[in-house]
């Protein structure tokens, strides 16, 4: 018998019939009729505990963008170039210290080069994904209202999207422009870290899809991982520490014109 | 009504005035009102793990998968598996190409996952691009036998060319354009780094080295090096201080002239 | 998905300038949620003005303080409208008031909006008219007979312990309601001035800024009510009371100008990292609604206009029609403030490295139509409530004499 949570018991019936099920083909679909089941890890000792975060390793984001799209396929969001639960953005810099942003259709279709490169001096250049959070002070959580929007115990910043009255003050506290309103609910709604997937022991379709590992996914308190030889070697870096949201989603080699 | 109540408003000092005895009434039929309905429909599970509906946790989590996971593509095709684990593409999920594969998983014969083969594809990720990191095998769109499909010459499941590249240009090729039009034109990258065989292999493992010493350089830039005349010379004694040449210049575009 | 939303925000994405979030080409609160704050500031603005003579003993403004009561519940009433027609799911509004996140300014939004309702303004209207209610209530015919008997809540005490009763109510209750006011539209000012997310939103000031400009517009919005109203009814509106009002509405004024000044010069000093965008947010998109009207025209020109005709030897007419021009001005104006607070704040980025646009629909719930609507609309619930319970002093309810038996004068003040 693991560790039981704080405050919620576990089911021991519940949890055979899980693993029963688990066995049959489709197990997939009967396990999320079953209701809330932990999410299985590497290490994972009966732990109910998972905090989870993300590391992005800046050197190694080459573009491409299938991340995006990914995303967008993953999570069914919608394909105009105005929602993004994730996108990508590049940040070139001349010699004459201007910084020039751009991410066409949120880095989606990936990138071509820039006219203006071939007549001026780049000294810098790199590409940034960007994403919900997941802060762990989050201002978003802060200021809904009703209480649609939510930190998990797992450290998941979601959206109830049956109870969210699409007031928008969420979209207007979120600091990185993670949020969007989706016109089809009408309700405010975000990266989730697949949230679904990962109650399945999947990771998230953006980590999955990455070519380079550029995106690292696990748990912060898990000893063995990717995220901790990231926290162990790498200087980790926030976006707009300032803030003091505590974000979750920490960069490696990030640049400090990056915002 | 008015005047009769004259006399008896003597008595009737100590009593609550009427206006408030029939506000009272209606506040409180209304705060009962209000109760009644706060208790009536506050969702069932909202506040049991905090202040938000318990319920939508499930209903998130029961959000369809699309992507199956290269451990699952693994699991019937293994042999296309085996040889894709050695290779250059080896951190590339199969759906990275073929898309989303989860319904192909749950029944192989109702969809197959699409193979896409055109150039774009390709170029994606491989066409050449400032921004992306130093080393990283890219390719000039328009020059990069452009009319032939990428396919044609390399297998998407182990991407090593068909001739492999003996010259670092391959993968540095902005490093090598950049040399190419500066004073260092004629300079192999090998005179200055001696670069491990496993390089090509796994090249952040096994990385290049930069010349330790000052020295170094001034095999030409010394005064009194045997180098050819138009070469610019320092004394190194005196030139840059505690640093390494490299340190301050960039060798690859070195300034002067 | 709405094609023309979907149309708009393609040809907004055209005209950004610089680099905004993906996310950020949609702009979330439009028309709607600038009209919302301009109508409580007004209710706020109307009532702190009825309070000046309450609590005050401001006698000269006295012919305008049912008005201003009036006033307040009509904007009251319509204030909440926006921001139903705002919501992405208006049925599910009384989330609100059911699991209110107590963290959330929003989630006051119920019950401070409940209470100064409930509590203050109808409360105060009601012993404010409940003698007269009473009094029209015996001289009326059906229906009006059953209305004003549902307003009393049948109450029929007009002796002098109950009259004395309800003027010692209304004092104890504007003086609640004083700072109930405040906290009516300061708590809008707090849900923008504590987005630390947003540079231009984010100050302390903003609760401040916010309330002295809703007063700024309460007191115009009365001066100009009192004064059409006069001339509608054919009365020449008392100059002592319009002098007054002047008065308040300068001094109001110059404080809400010296609150703006302060704001400017602290950023400039402090110059932050958002300066930079900021300036050029100023100097582009907000160049017209800002510098042009919210400054010269809704602030600098009713100061100049409101003390050349206050303090100079103009005549009576003249003055009166300077007052008017000033209050509209400052309508103008603060409804200015409010759009470059709320549409400002959106229109650069918060990467700090762009701008976008902001495209006016004419229909639809964010559109013109709408919007001129809910700004009319209160005009329309006040002039029913004017002519159900008249604020003047010379209604023929009031010179009428009083029913056999009463011992105290029936004057309702």
């Amino acid at each position: 018998m693991g560790k039981e949570p704080s405050g919620h018991a576990i089911d021991e019936t519940r949890r055979r019939l899980i693993c029963e099920l688990a066995k049959l083909p489709a197990a997939t679909v009967l396990l999320s009729l079953t209701g809330p089941v932990r999410a299985r890890a590497e290490g994972d000792e009966e732990t109910d505990e998972h905090h989870y975060a993300m590391g992005i390793q800046i050197d190694r984001c080459i573009g491409c963008g299938l991340c995006v799209e990914a995303c967008k396929v993953e999570n069914d969001v919608p394909d105009e170039p105005f929602y993004f639960r994730t996108w990508v953005e590049r940040y070139t810099i001349y010699e004459d210290g201007e910084v020039v942003v751009d991410s066409p259709h949120g880095g989606r279709d990936g990138f071509r080069p820039r006219s203006e490169d071939e007549e001026r001096r780049v000294l810098r250049s790199f590409f940034v994904p960007k994403l919900c959070n997941h802060c762990d002070n989050p201002p978003c959580v802060q200021v809904c209202p009703v209480g649609a929007t939510f930190k998990t115990r797992e450290g998941v910043v979601l959206v109830d999207s049956d109870y969210c009255i699409g007031c928008r003050y969420c979209i207007q506290a979120c600091p990185y422009g993670a949020r969007y309103l989706d016109p089809r609910t009408k309700t405010a709604d975000k990266c989730t870290f697949c949230y679904h997937r990962l109650r399945r022991g999947l990771l998230p379709a953006c980590v999955e899809v990455c070519p380079t590992q550029a995106r690292v996914f696990g748990e912060l308190e898990q000893q063995a991982s990717p995220l901790h030889r990231l926290k162990r070697f790498e200087p980790l870096h926030v976006l707009k520490p300032e803030l003091n949201t505590d974000p979750k989603v920490f960069y490696t080699d990030l640049d400090g014109v990056v915002r | 009504m008015v005047g009769t109540q004259h006399g008896a408003t003597m008595a009737r000092r100590r009593r609550i005035p009427g206006q408030l005895v029939r506000l009272g009434i209606l506040f409180a039929l209304l705060a009962g009102a209000l109760l009644y309905v706060r208790g009536r429909f506050v969702p069932l599970t909202f506040g049991e793990l905090g202040h938000y509906r318990a319920a939508a946790i499930g209903t998130l989590a029961a959000q369809s998968i699309r992507f199956a996971g290269m451990e699952a593509c693994a699991e019937c095709h293994d042999d296309v598996a085996a040889v894709k684990q050695r290779s250059y593409h080896r951190g590339l999920s199969c759906e990275g190409c073929h898309g989303a594969a989860s319904a192909h998983v749950e029944d192989p014969l109702a969809s197959t996952p699409a193979i896409p083969k055109e150039r774009q594809r390709c170029l994606r990720c491989h066409r050449y691009l400032a921004s992306r990191p130093t080393g990283f095998p890219q390719v000039l769109e328009r020059v990069h036998h452009p009319v032939k499909a990428c396919v044609e010459c390399h297998d998407p499941h182990d991407p090593a060319p068909p001739i492999p590249p003996s010259e670092c240009a391959a993968c540095h090729g902005a490093i090598a354009r950049t040399k190419a039009v500066s004073h260092h034109w004629s300079l192999d990258c090998e005179q200055c780094h001696a670069a491990p065989a496993e390089h090509r292999q796994n090249p952040r493992a096994f990385l290049p080295k930069k010349p330790t010493e000052r020295a170094f350089c001034g095999q030409c830039h010394a005064r009194g090096s045997d180098a050819p005349v138009g070469i610019p010379r320092v004394d190194l004694a005196e030139h840059g201080g505690r640093y390494l040449c490299w340190q301050c210049h960039y060798p690859h575009a070195p300034e002067g002239g | 998905m709405n094609p023309e939303h979907l149309e708009a925000l393609r040809s907004a994405l055209d005209k950004v300038t610089g680099f905004i979030y993906p996310n950020e080409i949609e702009l979330h609160w439009g028309l709607l949620i600038v009209i919302y704050p301009y109508l409580t500031g007004l209710v706020a603005g109307a009532f702190i003005l009825a309070s000046l003579e309450k609590v005050f003993r401001v006698k000269a403004v006295e012919p305008t303080y049912r008005l201003a009561l009036l006033t307040a519940l009509a904007f009251l009433i319509v204030a909440p409208m926006p921001l139903q027609a705002h919501l992405g799911h208006p049925e599910r509004s009384f989330e609100i008031f059911l699991t209110p996140h107590l963290r959330s300014a929003m989630a006051m939004f119920g019950f401070v909006y409940a209470w100064y309702l409930m509590v203050v303004l109808l409360l105060e209207i009601w012993f404010e008219y409940r003698a007269d209610m009473i009094r029209w209530r015996g001289r009326a015919r059906w229906p009006l007979k059953a209305i004003y008997g549902l307003l009393t809540l049948g109450s029929s005490d007009l002796s002098p312990e109950a009259v004395a009763f309800d003027r010692k109510a209304v004092y104890a209750i504007t003086i609640i309601g004083i700072p109930s006011a405040f906290l009516l539209h300061g708590y809008v000012g707090f849900i923008f001035g504590s987005v630390k997310a947003n540079p231009w939103w984010s100050s302390v000031l903003m609760p401040i800024v916010f309330l002295f400009s809703a007063i700024v517009s309460g007191i115009a919005l009365v001066l100009i009510l009192y004064y059409v109203t006069s001339m509608a009814r054919g009365k020449v509106p008392d100059m002592a009371c319009m002098n007054t009002l002047a008065s308040f509405l300068l001094y109001a004024l110059i404080v809400d100008l010296s609150l703006e000044v302060l704001d400017f010069i602290h950023r400039l000093y402090e110059s932050e990292e958002s300066i930079e965008i900021l300036r050029e947010l100023i100097a582009s998109k907000l160049f017209i609604s800002l510098t042009v009207v919210q400054l010269l025209l809704g602030t600098i020109g009713p100061i100049f206009l409101l003390g050349f005709a206050r303090f100079t030897g103009l005549v009576d007419e003249l003055k009166r029609l300077a007052y008017l021009i000033a209050a509209l001005l400052v309508q103008v104006g603060i409804f200015s403030t409010r759009w470059n607070v709320v549409i400002g704040g959106q229109l650069f980025s918060k990467s700090l490295r762009g701008l976008t646009v902001y495209k006016l629909q004419v229909g639809g719930a964010e559109g013109i139509l709408v919007g001129a609507g809910l700004l009319i609309l209160p005009l329309v619930i006040l002039y029913g409530l004017v002519k159900l319970l008249p604020p003047w002093d010379d209604a023929p309810a009031f010179r009428e004499a009083p029913a056999a038996g009463a011992a105290a004068p029936m004057a309702p003040r």
